[in-house]
C-alpha cells in the first residue's frame, strides 16, 4: 500500500475504529449471531479491527497478515458466519474511504480515486484469503462427512457360518448402489457365505432404480455361488413394488429379518434348538 | 393462495429433496402411509427421469381441490431432449437406459391422473394427480 495513504489511515485510526464498531454493532441482529453474548461480540469486533490495523501497519504487499488468518480460523471453529467477516470488511472499506475523502487533499479528484483504488485492492486481497479459508474448511467438512457416510453405507455382517446380513438404511443413490454390489461380492467370498440377507427395512423409497440395483446385485451374488434373500419389505413398499410392476418373482423375499434368518438356516441345513435343562 | 413447492433437480440429491417435500405435503393433506409411499415413489421416478435424461429440470408439488376432493399434484418439467415415442415409453419394459423400464407406466399406476406433454428437443412436462379418498 502507498505509504502516504497508509499514514493517513493510521492518523485517523480512532475515528475509523469508532465508526466501524458502531456500524458493526448494528448488524448483530440480522445475522445468525443472536446467540452470542454482547461482550463476546464486542471483544471479537475489537480484535477484528485491531487485526485489520495491524495489517495496515505492516503494509504487506502480497500476503495477508498471519494474525488475521489465525483470527479467521478461530471464528470458523466457533461457527461464526462468513457473512460477518465480509460485511465487516465492506463496512471497513466504506468508512475508511469516507473518512479519507473528508481530508484536505480530497479536493483533488485523481487523488481520491487513487485512495479508493488502493483500499479496494487491499480489502479485496483480504476477502479472497478469508473466503478461501472459509470454503476450504467447508469442503473439508463435506469430505469428512462423505467418508463417514461411505463407511456406514453398505456393511456386510457375518452372523453365522455361511450366513451374512447386509442392512441398508437410507436413500440409495448410484454411488451407494455400486458400493453395495462391491461389498456384497467381496464379503461373500471373504466370509464364504452361502446365503446373504439384504435388509431394506430402513430404505424409505424403493423405486425402479433401487429395485434394479438390488436385482443386479443379487444376480451377481448368484454368479459367485451364493443366494440372496430380500427381507424387511414393509407393506406399503410391497404395494408400490406391485404397482410399479417390478418383477421380483425369481427373487426370494421375506417380510422380516427373523423369517429370512429362519429360511437361511434351512437352506444351509441347520436349525436353532432350545437347550433342555 | 395455493402453496406450491418447487424443487430443482440437477443432482441425485435433488431427487431426495423432491421426495421429502412430496412426502411432507402428502402427510399434511392426510394421505395414509401406503399412499404416501406411492406418491413419494412416483416423485422419485419422475425426478430420476429428469436427472437421467434431461440432466436438469424442476419438480412442482402442490395441493389441489376439485369439487370438495383434495389431492396432490406433481408436475415434472424439463427442457431436455423430449420423448420420441410416447406410446412406447408407456409400455412396460421399454427402456433406453438399461433400467427396468417400469418408471413411467409405474407412475401412471401409482397415481390417479397422468398426462405427458413432450416435444422433441424441446422438453417434457409430466403432470400427475393423486386424489384423497
Amino acid at each position: 500500500m502507498n505509504s502516504a495513504i497508509r499514514n493517513t489511515i493510521l492518523e485517523n485510526k480512532e475515528t475509523i475504529i469508532d465508526k466501524w464498531l458502531s456500524e458493526i454493532a448494528k448488524f448483530k441482529n440480522d445475522n445468525q449471531l443472536q446467540s452470542i453474548t454482547d461482550t463476546t461480540y464486542e471483544n471479537t469486533n475489537r480484535e477484528f479491527v485491531d487485526k485489520l490495523f495491524t495489517t495496515v501497519q505492516n503494509g504487506h504487499q502480497e500476503n495477508v497478515d498471519e494474525g488475521l488468518v489465525l483470527f479467521t480460523e478461530r471464528l470458523i471453529q466457533l461457527g461464526w458466519p462468513l457473512n460477518y467477516i465480509t460485511r465487516g470488511l465492506q463496512e471497513f472499506r466504506k468508512i475508511t474511504v469516507d473518512t479519507l475523502s473528508k481530508q484536505e487533499e480530497a479536493g483533488d479528484n485523481s487523488y481520491s480515486i487513487e485512495v479508493y483504488k488502493e483500499i479496494e485492492d487491499w480489502i479485496d486481497r483480504i476477502v479472497n484469503v478469508l473466503v478461501n479459508e472459509y470454503s476450504g474448511s467447508w469442503e473439508n467438512t463435506v469430505f469428512l462427512q462423505k467418508m463417514a457416510l461411505k463407511e456406514l453405507s453398505a456393511p456386510l455382517i457375518p452372523v453365522f457360518d455361511k450366513i451374512s446380513v447386509m442392512p441398508l438404511v437410507g436413500t440409495i443413490d448410484t454411488e451407494r448402489a455400486k458400493l453395495i454390489m462391491e461389498n456384497l461380492l467381496e464379503g461373500v467370498i471373504e466370509h464364504r457365505a452361502q446365503v446373504v440377507l439384504i435388509d431394506i427395512t430402513g430404505v424409505p423409497v424403493v423405486d425402479t432404480m433401487v429395485a434394479h440395483h438390488i436385482i443386479q446385485a443379487s444376480e451377481a451374488v448368484r454368479l459367485v455361488g451364493a443366494q440372496c434373500i430380500l427381507v424387511g419389505i414393509r407393506p406399503e413398499i410391497a404395494q408400490t413394488i406391485v404397482n410399479l410392476g417390478i418383477d421380483l418373482s425369481n427373487f426370494p423375499t421375506k417380510s422380516s429379518l427373523k423369517k429370512g434368518m429362519e429360511s437361511a438356516l434351512e437352506l444351509t441345513k441347520r436349525e436353532i434348538v432350545d437347550l433342555e435343562d | 393462495m395455493q402453496v406450491q413447492t418447487h424443487v430443482d433437480i440437477h443432482s441425485e440429491w435433488g431427487i431426495v429433496a423432491a421426495r421429502q417435500a412430496g412426502r411432507k405435503l402428502a402427510r399434511e393433506i392426510g394421505f395414509g402411509s401406503v399412499d404416501q409411499a406411492r406418491i413419494t415413489t412416483a416423485i422419485s421416478e419422475l425426478a430420476r427421469n429428469i436427472y437421467l435424461y434431461a440432466n436438469k429440470g424442476q419438480i412442482y408439488i402442490e395441493e389441489v381441490v376439485n369439487s370438495g376432493k383434495r389431492g396432490i399434484k406433481i408436475v415434472a418439467k424439463d427442457q431436455g431432449p423430449g420423448i420420441k415415442d410416447i406410446r412406447k415409453v408407456m409400455e412396460d419394459g421399454y427402456t433406453t437406459s438399461g433400467g427396468l423400464g417400469a418408471g413411467l407406466p409405474g407412475v401412471k399406476r401409482l397415481m390417479d391422473e397422468f398426462t405427458i406433454d413432450s416435444e422433441l428437443n424441446n422438453g417434457t412436462t409430466i403432470t400427475s394427480v393423486k386424489w384423497l379418498r
